[in-house]
């Protein structure tokens, strides 16, 4: 366990950390965004470029924004809150439970014995991952876009202004307010 | 002349070679840090001037003229208010208000500082002079570090406790996040010609010459141009440039996410937003104008890097030249923009990328005509809305007889 993997894992933990127990959610939100810097840079130790650099495009770049504008439209940002969850013993209950099951997982998967003891650098190229997306995952890609239009549509629908009332009143309040 | 090129990098190497061995890496790293750290200031210092001067110049008044070397006569026609300026930051009062998250905003300018040296660091600023040069990664590195702007802007724009800061920082991502798909697609059509995402290969590929006497840029072909355009819009965006400057609209909202910062900090968001602007340029001139290689074969004597900051400069003027010179657009134009004409255009253009691949052995006219025709048509449909195209022009407040056609209410503007 080398020097620069201790901080980073310090980092991540950290953060992460910080994130459950901070009181204020935009605090929360931004160190759970230093948490997912952390994570793209344990990818960049382990030499995977491409995945920690998307990490940080997506995560931090979308995700963690998403994250802030939903905690800001739903106003939990003016003011810290006090504590959020009375069932303190049912949570960490629930989270042994998790931890266990995917320690279990990862342990007994067949991926980790098949490694190597002393892994080479793996020399991943984006070529090989874009041939990958486009040959044997192509249906699973299609697939996903899919969901993501039908989610943006939605979204869309969701979104989408009040048509005005037949006698011409629109419903927004904001505009009826305007005209006294 | 061939020395003239690489004298950076020669000179780089005789420094390096005065350490010992063990820290020779680390003085060759170190010497790029300082480069960069040295050289996108500097341009900014005399940006910062010559946009004020020319701003001036666009509005009929003579500028700054007056600062010079002090104690003496020396005027340098104005060229010494930068240093004014930066003394003045950094001597005035650090404010923060009282009811703001100190932490938070003390952090921010940083967020949006640091990242912007990072992304320079990528560029290839002339033959062999890239600082970090990814190869497999390059580009990606530069979209992934341009995250921490929109981050730097909200940390911004929340912790102030301001209405102003509060709305243009909400007005600020929202422009970002729409603009960077148009950016990222467009950017998109170049890796999908050259097959790889390092900035140094894209640039090296540009640099074949074509018809014997001009370097073949992307630019000149039917996709490259179509790219570099819509590249270039939500570029200007992506920095907050007029016409897109909405996030620090100062007619509206003081100066936008920023309101609440004084001093050296705000100096560091001035800094922070050029240096994005420089970084942004220097990706458009990579992908698309060929980076530091030189337009004619006969110019290329021209050493590299001179080619590079040369069509740094170009584009800075360009950029001030919009300021002075356009409007700025509102919220639901700038969406409508973003979403429903760029974006068709950046899916469109990928399509005639892929077109222009496989059509490499076709005779060159019939296969301009093809991609012309494919780009220009929908331009035609979607410049204007798409079913304005098939209505007859209306005018909102300058129909001028009764009969004109009953307006619907204007829904209210909802400032995002």
């Amino acid at each position: 366990m080398n020097f620069i993997f201790a901080i980073l894992a310090g980092l991540t933990v950290g953060a992460a950390f910080a994130a459950m127990t901070l009181r204020n959610l935009v605090h929360c939100a931004l160190c759970l965004t230093v948490s997912l810097i952390g994570l793209a840079l344990l990818y960049l130790q382990l030499g995977a470029e491409f995945a920690g650099f998307v990490q940080v495009l997506v995560y931090v770049g979308a995700v963690a924004i998403l994250i802030l504008f939903a905690v800001l439209l739903t106003r939990g940002g003016e003011a810290p809150v006090g504590r959020i969850t009375n069932s303190l013993g049912a949570g960490l209950l629930v989270a042994a439970a998790v931890f266990g099951v995917l320690a279990w997982a990862i342990i007994g998967s067949s991926a980790l014995k098949a490694l190597p003891k002393e892994t080479p650098q793996p020399a991943l190229l984006v070529k090989a991952v874009g041939d990958k997306l486009m040959g044997e995952f192509v249906l699973p890609l299609q697939g996903i876009a899919l969901l993501l239009t039908a989610a943006l549509l939605g979204a869309v629908v969701i979104a989408m202004r009040e048509k005005s009332s037949p006698a011409g009143v629109a419903v927004d309040s904001r505009s009826a307010t305007r005209n006294p | 002349m061939a020395s003239l090129d690489q004298i950076f990098v020669t000179l780089k190497e005789q420094l390096v070679q005065l350490f010992p061995a063990v820290l020779q890496p680390y003085v060759g790293v170190l010497l790029s840090i300082v480069a960069i750290m040295a050289v996108f200031p500097g341009i900014f210092a005399l940006t910062t001037v010559v946009e004020r001067k020319l701003l001036a110049r666009f509005q009929n008044r003579p500028g700054p003229n007056r600062v010079g070397i002090p104690l003496t006569k020396i005027r340098l026609a104005g060229f010494g208010q930068f240093a004014a300026d930066g003394i003045k930051s950094l001597t005035k009062e650090d404010i923060i208000p009282r009811n703001a998250d100190r932490k938070v905003h003390f952090i921010a300018p940083f967020v949006l500082v640091v990242p912007a040296f990072l992304a320079l660091s990528v560029l290839p600023i002339g033959r062999n002079m890239t600082a970090l040069d990814f190869p497999e990664t390059g580009l990606l590195f530069f979209f992934a570090i341009g995250a921490a702007t929109e981050l730097s802007v909200f940390m911004a724009g929340w912790s102030s406790r301001n209405k102003y800061s509060l709305l243009g920082a909400m007005r600020g991502i929202a422009q970002m996040l729409s603009y960077e798909i148009p950016l990222i697609l467009s950017s998109l059509t170049v890796v999908m010609m050259v097959g790889s995402l390092s900035l140094v290969t894209i640039v090296e590929r540009q640099t074949s010459v074509q018809w014997g006497f001009f370097h073949s840029w992307h630019v000149f072909t039917p996709w490259g141009f179509a790219g570099f355009l819509l590249f270039l819009t939500a570029a200007c965006a992506e920095a907050n440039r007029t016409p897109f400057d909405l996030p620090e609209a100062e007619s509206e909202l003081v100066a936008g996410y920023f309101t609440e910062y004084s001093g050296f900090k705000f100096a560091l968001f001035f800094l922070g937003e050029y240096l994005g602007m420089f970084a942004i340029s220097g990706v458009a001139i990579s992908l698309f104008l060929g980076g530091w290689s030189a337009p004619f074969t006969f110019l290329d004597w021209v050493p590299s890097w001179l080619w590079f900051f040369g069509k740094l400069f170009a584009f800075i003027l360009f950029f001030i030249w919009l300021r002075g010179t356009l409007p700025r657009l509102r919220v639901d134009q700038l969406m409508n923009l973003a979403w429903k004409f760029m974006l068709p255009m950046c899916l469109l253009n990928l399509l005639v990328v892929g077109v222009w691949h496989f059509t490499a052995e076709w005779n060159e006219l019939l296969r301009w005509s093809l991609a012309t025709v494919l780009l220009a048509g929908p331009y035609w449909l979607f410049s204007r809305s798409f079913e304005a195209r098939f209505k007859p022009r209306t005018y909102r407040y300058a129909a001028d007889s009764p009969a004109a056609p009953v307006v619907a209410p204007v829904a209210p503007q909802v400032p995002i």
